[in-house]
């Protein structure tokens, strides 16, 4: 058995991670792990450090403090292994709206090596996973934003990855739209992919869902939501989140004078 | 260790097998084509720039500047003549520029980020990416020629084939130095001031206007800036090539400028070393 099919290791780990823009802390001391098959919300505000967070396990940025493995594999050690393993949907549009679904899809493939033939393949699984098949040949230019990132999520999974990384995939979406994106995720950690959630919306996250609080470049609280919302003494998840950054700030505030 | 055992080393420890290493670079390459054909005004505007320099600026010229016998032209030749690998050149600095431009566009919109988070090493992804550009620099390249053709500035059949290889390599050193500026270049706004800082003095200090001889009468000090200019040596390699001949100093020159070039631009979107992971970060 190859050690990345070994059931006891996490899809990611990160370990005590940080990281600085000059003088600006983005990220401290940051430790977290995604559990294969699990679906992990990492909840925080604008500016928590999320998206630096994401510019790290995507090897964007080198890790300058600390260790991210995927799969066992280091992404600074070995990013080929690691991004091999790693589907990334970034907050911004990264899709060509110029050219069609499919050849987007076919460009994504290229980038990971896979040939036309079993790149067309694999190119009508994921459509259909995302219940897109109809639109390969449409222009990207002239889907919805919420069909654009069902495309996002397609070319995310073309490569078959283990791990996918979500970050704030439904910024600008309708609640249906939303809740559609949400609902296919969900089901890819049902059959089996590890996935990160990012996002700043609480309810986006669900009872079963293990949750990683970050606020102002620390992690405040992680682990199943019910345990979080019960290590906070809060009714509900918003409730806990609300206390552990209320006590954060109120801790930064007095170590500051 | 030999540097083949180095990149062999490189590409073993990423689990790719040569032919998905070509894979990739096809895919680079066919995307940057489409993305061609998508934009036709591209390659009107960077066809039309050179052809007013020919048709109006150097028409204008023609009886102001002589041009007397200087390698590698073997008779006196038309001010026309003359310009015309100065402008070929002035097509793959622009590509170049375009091409760092997309980058920088890229880099804001996520498209930059699809093709950095691929699994192959990133001096590969650069590399294709950057000979993506130049196969649609010569492509303009031969364009112009052709144009220029029927404005009776003809070159030996044989300069036509031997121009390809010189246009591969200089295309790329511009190319590389594009890529290079595009890591460097924080915002779209700021790229006005690439075309002032960059663009401009390449082009006029160098040879593509005017022998060197010429510049030389009027000030040495110039004469030595454009002398040292990286694209005045791009230039007079094409005007070489253009009739079957070689300048080895420019050879060495350009050949020189791309590794250094290439290596800079691979430093600067390198994770551990390069300038994008020491600015502000993305905010969320």
């Amino acid at each position: 058995m190859r050690p990345s099919e070994l059931p006891e290791i996490p899809a990611l780990e990160v370990n005590h991670v940080s990281h600085r823009y000059g003088v600006r802390m983005a990220l401290n001391e940051v430790t977290l792990t995604v559990r294969q098959s699990s679906f992990t919300v990492l909840l925080g505000l604008n500016g928590a450090g999320k998206s630096t967070l994401f510019s790290l396990i995507t090897h964007l940025y080198a890790i300058r403090s600390g260790q991210i493995s995927i799969f066992g594999h280091d992404i600074a050690g070995e990013p080929g292994a690691a991004l091999r393993r790693l589907g990334v949907v970034f907050q911004s549009r990264a899709l060509d709206i110029d050219i069609s679904v499919r050849q987007n899809l076919r460009y994504h493939a290229a980038l990971h090596g896979i040939a036309s033939r079993r790149a067309d393949e694999l190119i009508v699984q994921v459509l259909d996973r995302v219940g897109m098949t109809d639109r390969s040949a449409e222009r990207v230019g002239n889907l919805s934003i919420g069909q654009m990132r069902r495309i996002e999520i397609a070319r995310a999974l073309l490569h078959q990855p283990r791990l996918l990384l979500l970050d704030e995939p439904t910024v600008g979406l309708d609640i249906k739209a939303r809740a559609d994106i949400l609902g296919h995720v969900r089901q890819l950690a049902v059959q089996g992919i590890g996935v990160l959630w990012a996002t700043h919306l609480i309810d986006e996250a669900c009872a079963g869902d293990d949750v990683v609080v970050l606020h102002k470049s620390r992690v405040l609280a992680q682990g199943a939501l019910a345990e979080v919302v019960e290590r906070a003494g809060a009714a509900d998840l918003s409730d806990a989140f609300t206390r552990l950054v209320r006590t954060a700030d109120q801790n930064e505030l007095e170590a500051a004078r | 260790m030999t540097i083949v055992s180095e990149v062999r080393a490189s590409l073993d420890r990423r689990g790719f097998t040569p032919a998905q290493y070509l894979i990739c670079l096809q895919g680079i390459v066919w995307r940057e084509a489409l993305r061609f054909l998508h934009q036709r005004e591209r390659f009107v505007s960077a066809l039309v720039r050179p052809l007013v320099w020919l048709f109006i600026f150097a028409a204008g010229f023609r009886q102001v500047l002589g041009i007397s016998i200087i390698p590698p032209y073997e008779t006196y030749i038309l001010y026309e003549v003359y310009i015309a690998p100065g402008l070929i050149a002035m097509i793959q600095l622009f590509n170049g520029m375009q091409s760092s431009l997309t980058m920088v566009y890229d880099r804001e919109t996520g498209g930059m980020r699809t093709l950095l988070v691929s699994p192959f090493p990133r001096w590969w992804l650069l590399t294709s990416k950057l000979l993506a550009g130049t196969l649609v620099s010569v492509l303009q390249a031969y364009a112009f020629l052709l144009i220029a053709w029927f404005w009776d500035i003809e070159a030996p059949a044989l300069g036509y084939l031997t121009l390809l290889p010189v246009l591969l390599l200089t295309g790329f050193m511009l190319g590389a130095l594009g890529m290079l500026v595009s890591s460097v270049v924080k915002q779209l706004e700021n790229f006005a001031g690439i075309m002032n800082f960059v663009i401009f003095p390449m082009f006029f200090a160098s040879s593509a206007l005017y022998p060197l001889w010429r510049v030389q009468e009027s000030s040495p000090l110039l004469y030595y800036i454009c002398e040292l200019n990286p694209f005045t040596h791009a230039t007079e390699l094409i005007r070489f090539a253009l009739y079957d001949k070689i300048s080895w100093v420019s050879f060495a020159v350009v050949l020189g400028c791309t590794v250094g070039f290439l290596v800079g631009a691979i430093l600067a979107y390198d994770p551990a070393r390069g300038f994008l992971a020491r600015r502000g970060g993305p905010g969320g």
